[in-house]
């Protein structure tokens, strides 16, 4: 066996058993640091296929912003899982039938492929520079409806949770203030001694 | 080595890249203007879509069919058929919203650049010529429904109709993604063209592209509410804002069949003995679901839900047949369909301002009190049980007739049949709007866009059950030009 077979066995492993940990883990905060470990080892995996720049980009967007935002939103929200994990222990057998399923049909589709190796290109490029020609030609018109999606994400995002202030934020109106007359603000009451008010 | 820029026509986008610049001029625009000019957005939007329809009609005429961006961009004439209705199909709801937004304080310029943006995802869906594009005008498509479903977020209702919406479609859309990379893994494509190609190449079908096949039909199914895969409609249909309600009805269901005419007539062509069968079995179910659903509903909102359902299982009868005739059937019924429901959603909405609910029994009287609005009611209510001399009876004619031609008697039968259970509860509106006494006054004032909605649609009812000709014309050329 081959050196970069024993790491790449090492870091799939890894992969899976991080993944297990995200969902099984009780403590949330331990889930969203499993879940980092996760995108690492998959970072990992794509820097063995000489994907440097996927490796990169996972590193930057999903460690280092999406998994950041995770962490945020767990540690603000302070839920309670038990009812959760309930329901997840009652669901767990259709859910290991439905991924058995979906794991066989990966097996049938790897052995099945007629997709075609990675084309050779006369000059070996790096694949940032191949992603981004691809992106930027074949890919373009995908790619500019891409960006209107994240605009309306954005939007939507605005439209359900920003909210309006029902009134005007309280001032002080000296105008106001000095215009007040005596006979406004105060009342003269007569009462009785023992009636109360 | 700088790899070549693929054919690049600008011209032939020009309605997608007016309709992205009105949404997010419209956009800033409601951003800058204070909250008095807010109601003038509207005025915008309709206007930017009129003027985006007549500038397509009159740019396109005489123009051949061709693709462009490298086969990712289809313009031919079932792409200009289908976003002609589309934007008729944006117009009309948004006409409706206007004064339902002043009343409930909902007013904001967003609703129309969702609404606007919305109509542009399924425009690229219906031009849509690899499935990597087809897949981003659906996202583009939803995303804003979701948000527009949610859209009175104080009420229970419609939060909860914009949250299952968005877990549902997500689940949908992640099947639709999981099939098309399995078409992907089989073929090496995702442009529509070359995976045909391909598979009518290939000496044996490969399973993988079967299942790819399937996925990609179910995750479609689910955006037109399918039966089995409807269980959202009701709950969202009751749930959303009425105006939104009649958006989601007709809007996402033209850009689907479109998708749903490239997936399987051109990309799926060979494997017509798999969907065959599959969308068989779903069009009877559809059926079943939206007759005898519908029957112990009290709300007329998720009436109308189940009603669409049954709709839909008559669409998907005319995909089946195979035949000129189907697919010419399929869009008639479509352009009926689309001002069915605007007709019917915009008098749920009229009857619901002045304290009269969404419940069916609410309507009682009605006949005695507004005889013009319980008149329309019928019209619609008929049009919709396919009863003549309506629109809703031709298109449900073509279909059957299709169906027939293409020996698929039993077919015909079974639809027939769950045609003439759905005709009870139609008639039962009819019945409680006519001969049941009043109850309370209808205290409602009709506004201009509702009025102008109302006129339309039943003109168009009446007019294309009348005289169906021109419309039948105009669908058979443009599933000639198709095939």
């Amino acid at each position: 066996m081959m050196v970069a077979d024993l790491i790449f066995y090492m870091f799939a492993a890894v992969t899976a058993l991080a993944a297990v940990g995200v969902i099984s883990s009780r403590n949330q905060v331990h889930s969203v640091l499993f879940l980092i470990l996760t995108f690492f080892s998959t970072a990992a995996l794509f820097v063995l296929l000489g994907a440097e720049f996927l490796a990169v980009l996972l590193v930057m967007v999903y460690m280092g912003a999406v998994a950041v935002l995770f962490m945020f939103v767990v540690m603000m929200l302070d839920m309670d899982v038990t009812d959760v994990r309930q329901q997840a222990i009652n669901h767990l057998p259709m859910g290991l039938a439905v991924g058995l399923v979906i794991l066989v049909e990966l097996v049938v589709v790897l052995s099945h492929s007629h997709a075609t190796h990675t084309e050779t290109t006369a000059q070996p490029v790096s694949n940032t520079l191949a992603i981004g020609r691809a992106l930027y030609t074949q890919y373009l018109y995908p790619f500019e409806l891409a960006s209107l999606i994240l605009l309306v994400a954005l939007v939507g995002a605005v439209v359900l949770t920003l909210r309006e202030r029902r009134s005007a934020p309280k001032r002080q109106d000296i105008g106001q203030q000095l215009a007040r007359t005596r006979a406004e603000a105060v009342e003269y009451v007569q009462r009785q001694p023992g009636e109360g008010a | 080595m700088a790899s070549p820029l693929p054919d690049i026509k600008l011209v032939l986008l020009l309605p997608e890249i007016g309709l992205s610049l009105l949404a997010m001029t419209l956009l800033l625009m409601s951003a800058w203007l204070g909250k008095e000019s807010r109601g003038r957005i509207a005025t915008w939007a309709i206007a930017g879509i009129a003027l985006v329809a007549f500038a397509m009609v009159s740019l396109s005429s005489g123009v051949p069919p061709s693709t462009t961006l490298g086969g990712h961009f289809i313009d031919d004439q079932l792409a200009r058929f289908m976003k002609l209705l589309l934007l008729v199909a944006t117009a009309f709801p948004l006409l409706m919203a206007g004064d339902f937004l002043r009343q409930h304080a909902l007013e904001s310029g967003e609703y129309f650049v969702l609404s606007l943006f919305s109509l542009l995802g399924a425009m690229t869906m219906v031009s849509a010529g690899s499935f990597l594009v087809l897949y981003l005008g659906l996202e583009l498509m939803s995303l804003p429904i979701y948000v527009l479903a949610a859209y009175q977020r104080d009420q229970l209702r419609s939060s909860e109709a914009g949250l299952k919406y968005f877990v549902l479609g997500s689940l949908a859309s992640g099947i639709l993604l999981y099939g098309i990379s399995l078409v992907y893994g089989a073929t090496g494509t995702t442009v529509i063209h070359d995976v045909a190609t391909i598979l009518k190449a290939a000496d044996h079908v490969s399973p993988v592209a079967v299942m790819g096949a399937a996925f990609v039909v179910i995750g479609i199914s689910f955006k037109v509410a399918a039966a089995p895969f409807h269980m959202w409609a009701p709950d969202v249909y009751e749930g959303a804002p009425t105006p939104v309600t009649a958006f989601i009805a007709i809007m996402p269901k033209i850009a689907a069949f479109s998708a749903f005419f490239r997936v399987l007539f051109e990309g799926f062509a060979t494997l017509q003995g798999h969907w065959g069968p599959m969308l068989q079995v779903m069009a009877v179910i559809s059926l079943a679901v939206g007759s005898l659903g519908a029957i112990a509903q009290s709300n007329i909102k998720r009436l109308l839900a189940y009603s669409s359902i049954g709709h839909v299982g008559f669409l998907l009868i005319g995909l089946i047949t195979d035949n000129a005739l189907g697919r010419q059937g399929v869009l008639f019924y479509l352009a009926i369909y689309i001002f069915m429901s605007l007709g019917a959603f915009c008098l749920v909405l009229v009857l619901n301002k002045g304290g009269v609910g969404d419940e069916i029994q609410n309507y009682a009287g009605l006949a005695k009190e507004r005889p013009l609005l319980a008149f329309l009611m019928a019209v619609f209510m008929f049009s919709m049980a396919g009863i003549p001399p309506l629109g809703g009876f031709i298109a449900k004619l073509y279909v059957l007739m299709a169906a027939v031609h293409a020996g698929m008697i039993t077919l015909a039968v079974i639809a027939v049949l769950f045609s003439a259970i759905g005709a009870f509860y139609y008639l039962r509106i009819v019945k409680i709007i006519y001969f049941d006494p009043t109850c309370e006054p209808f205290a409602v004032k009709v506004g201009l866009s509702h009025q102008l909605v109302l006129l339309i649609s039943a003109l168009v009812v009446l007019g294309t059950g009348l005289f169906p000709g021109r419309l039948l014309a105009w669908t058979q050329a443009t599933v000639q030009s198709f095939l």
